[in-house]
């Protein structure tokens, strides 16, 4: 998305400390620090990353309630997470591609899904995983940490191919670090020393167990170090750093330096406000006194604030967004509530051509649809 | 409780889900055997994402009921270390579809444990999913795998339907001395409740239990397809009068031949009701030991009403999917007319 030249960050991750302070460019109230270069954005960019990060919230919003009214089946919020996975997604180029998980639904957003498409998935057809032609992207992975070694074979076929203007951006969280598949997906990617770069959106909890119980290492970056990955951590809650920190890694993915490795692990440090999914329960398990803490860093906050101090964001242009947004996030949900699946979609794409025995088993269940009509296959229980 | 005879400790029965079934397995075992122990992702705290630990953190610790980091080859493989060095482990895996990563460790090692050492090493271990589809979960949530299981020697696959085997199965699965896959339909862990003894007991392993008698065919299911099945039967009698004997398996791998073959020579006719898809399923091994065992008894083709051999769809067409009364009833209708 953007072709800046973000030397400056490049050094700062060359020379970060992986025990360090995570990199932040924004103070938590977002102020630009005093020791921080911003990354070079044009002001359209900035805007554009910040209604990404608006829109990303209020869609938030809509799902939960969606869900809370039987609109939409299990969803899993990412209020609190939408910067970072904006700014990755910002980071990338058009031909990078992007595995995200179930939580990234603003990082795919940004690199080129449909929000409509999502909802689909949502209400419960697999019509929604479809990607557009142009889109490299993968739909999103629920097995924790599959993703992994897949993004880096992508990542080596591209290399192998000569596609050097290709890199692969591959989400995950926190747990997923502690599945065997993180393990041999970050040493192949050392070993082949292959273009991608692992974001691990560190919220905290897999489900109700805290970081802590994941590793009893220090950090998730120092990990990188084992498999001769380079390690950083940057403020997840900070659009700004996320955005200079994912987009030195993709540059050096597709050219690094003499003595430089292509792959990177980048430990996003942020917080999960709301419930792992919507049938989970954060109460049982946390306390909401630390999930009030982390909202002071709140990642929409920061970027607004430095953008009104930097008049790049103003009244008038907030109030633009704003109904802008609204509008799209309202369009796609009539989209997604207008379309229809059918029982057919079932057998499609199992296989390129359907095999006589699925196809013999499908036309019997229609048999019986037209004989018995479809309310009497409403319910399995009965 | 207010019978007298309720009074009497041992007699004493509370009315329970399917999971709660489950967790009183869990907790009677725990309190009467210290080696027991529990491990899974969210099992402590949390209670497990369907609740069937709830409480159990809570009175026996954290040592005993073990919130692992997020690694089902890690939960398994260790469960079998800590079975070899005499504790008593249950392992939950969150959902079937998210157990292939101990793939590798149940069938490579579990299973062959006692073989691989002539009897010398045993791994007395059992590992919990809930599994099968229905509540409108998301992909990968609702799978129904339990063929790849029933294909190892040397494990044992267990699926309970009501809430006193699931307490009473799973008792005998944890004091069983072999590996056992202890499979808990989700569908039906909230669907109803019934009477289950508030004491310990076993259900055993391996035996098929008769839900419902009948002359004019057999009908073999198991977990959350026995109860359309029982619909189903009860729909046949009252308006075709056709008499079902409903057989619920409980135990799929070692089968319990006996009760099916025997069930077959009384009716001369068999259905298979099963979620999972059709090709390769369980119920292929059911028909083909009937078969191979009572072939003279046979009057009419053996029917198969299964899960596609499809994906399981999301949650918008499963119903579509998944074997429900209507297709039950005509699959039984077609081989009782046949
Ligand atoms: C292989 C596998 N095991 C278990 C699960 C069930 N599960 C879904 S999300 C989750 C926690 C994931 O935590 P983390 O990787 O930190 O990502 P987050 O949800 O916090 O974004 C678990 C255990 C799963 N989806 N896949």
């Amino acid at each position: 998305m953007s072709t800046q030249d973000d030397t400056d960050y490049q050094n700062a991750i060359e020379t970060a400390q992986l025990d360090d302070e995570p990199i932040r460019i924004l103070d938590d109230d977002g102020t630009l620090l005093s020791s921080a270069e911003p990354p070079a954005l044009s002001e359209a960019e900035l805007l554009e990353m910040y209604a990404d990060i608006k829109l990303a919230r209020h869609f938030d919003q809509r799902a939960v309630s969606f869900q809370r009214q039987g609109r939409i089946a299990t969803y899993a919020p990412m209020t609190g997470q939408e910067g970072s996975q904006v700014a990755t997604s910002h980071a990338l180029d058009d031909e990078d591609w992007l595995f995200p998980t179930y939580r990234d639904h603003a990082a795919k957003y940004v690199h080129g899904a449909d929000l409509a498409a999502l909802l689909k998935t949502l209400r419960g057809y697999r019509e929604g995983y479809a990607i557009p032609d142009d889109v490299n992207l993968m739909p999103e992975y629920i097995p924790i940490a599959t993703q992994v070694p897949q993004a880096m074979g992508m990542a080596w076929g591209q290399m192998l191919q000569g596609n050097d203007d290709t890199a692969v951006l591959c989400h995950l969280g926190d747990g997923a670090t502690s599945e065997g598949d993180f393990h041999e997906g970050l040493n192949f990617a050392g070993v082949f020393d292959v273009p991608a770069v692992f974001v691990c959106n560190n919220n905290q909890w897999a489900i109700s167990v805290p970081r802590e119980r994941q590793t009893a290492s220090e950090t998730i970056a120092e990990k990188a170090h084992a498999y001769g990955v380079e390690g950083v951590r940057v403020d997840g809650m900070d659009p700004l750093a996320v955005y200079a920190v994912t987009r030195a890694a993709i540059k050096k993915a597709k050219a690094p330096t003499d003595d430089e490795r292509r792959p990177t692990l980048i430990e996003s440090v942020q917080y999960r406000y709301g419930a792992h999914t919507t049938s989970d329960d954060p109460s049982v398990y946390r306390d909401e006194a630390e999930s009030e803490a982390w909202r002071d860093r709140d990642p929409l906050d920061r970027l607004e604030t430095y953008l009104y101090q930097t008049d790049v964001l103003n009244a008038e242009r907030e109030a633009k967004i704003e109904a802008r947004i609204e509008a799209e996030v309202a369009t796609a949900i009539e989209t997604a509530e207008a379309a229809e699946t059918s029982p057919e979609r079932m057998i499609e794409h199992v296989y390129e051509e359907t095999p006589n025995r699925l196809q013999e088993q499908f036309d019997e269940l229609s048999t019986l649809r037209e004989k018995y009509g479809d309310d009497a296959f409403a319910e399995v229980l009965g | 409780m207010s019978s007298a005879a309720a009074t009497e400790a041992g007699s004493m029965t509370e009315r329970l889900t399917l999971v709660e079934g489950v967790r009183e397995g869990l907790h009677t075992e725990m309190e009467r055997d210290d080696r027991v122990m529990v491990l899974g992702e969210d099992v402590g705290k949390n209670g497990g994402v369907f609740r069937a630990t709830e409480g159990l953190y809570d009175e026996f610790g954290g040592g005993r009921v073990v919130d692992t980091p997020l690694a089902e080859s890690g939960i398994v493989g260790s469960a079998i270390g800590l079975a070899l060095s005499g504790l008593r482990p249950v392992a939950e895996m969150q959902f079937m579809g998210f157990m292939y990563p101990a793939f590798d460790q149940l069938v490579s090692h579990a299973a062959r444990l006692r073989s691989r050492s002539h009897g010398q090493y045993t791994c007395p271990l059992v590992v919990r999913a809930p599994y099968g589809g229905g509540i409108r979960a998301p992909e990968h949530h609702s799978e129904s795998k339990e063929a790849f299981f029933v294909h190892e020697p040397g494990l044992k696959v267990v699926i309970p339907s009501t809430p006193a085997d699931a307490k009473g199965l799973l008792t005998a699965a944890i004091r069983d001395p072999d590996p056992v896959m202890f499979l808990e339909p989700k569908l039906i862990y909230r669907a109803f409740r019934e009477e289950v003894p508030q004491k310990s007991y076993e259900v055993s392993l391996g035996e098929a239990a008769v839900r419902r008698e009948g002359s004019d065919i057999s009908v073999y299911t198991w977990g959350a397809m026995t109860r359309p099945t029982l619909i189903a039967a009860d729909n046949l009698a009252d308006e075709h009068g056709v008499d079902c004997e409903v057989v619920d398996l409980r135990t799929l791998s070692p089968l319990d031949a006996g009760t099916v073959v025997a069930s077959f020579e009384k009716t001369g006719r068999a259905a298979v009701v099963h979620e999972a898809p059709k090709t390769g399923g369980v119920g292929a091994e059911i028909a083909t030991t009937i078969q191979e065992e009572a072939l003279m008894y046979q009057e009419a083709p053996i029917k198969r009403i299964a899960g596609l051999d499809a994906p399981i769809p999301l949650h918008a067409l499963e119903d579509y999917y998944l074997p429900q009364a209507v297709r039950i009833q005509d699959g039984i209708l077609e081989t009782v007319e046949f």
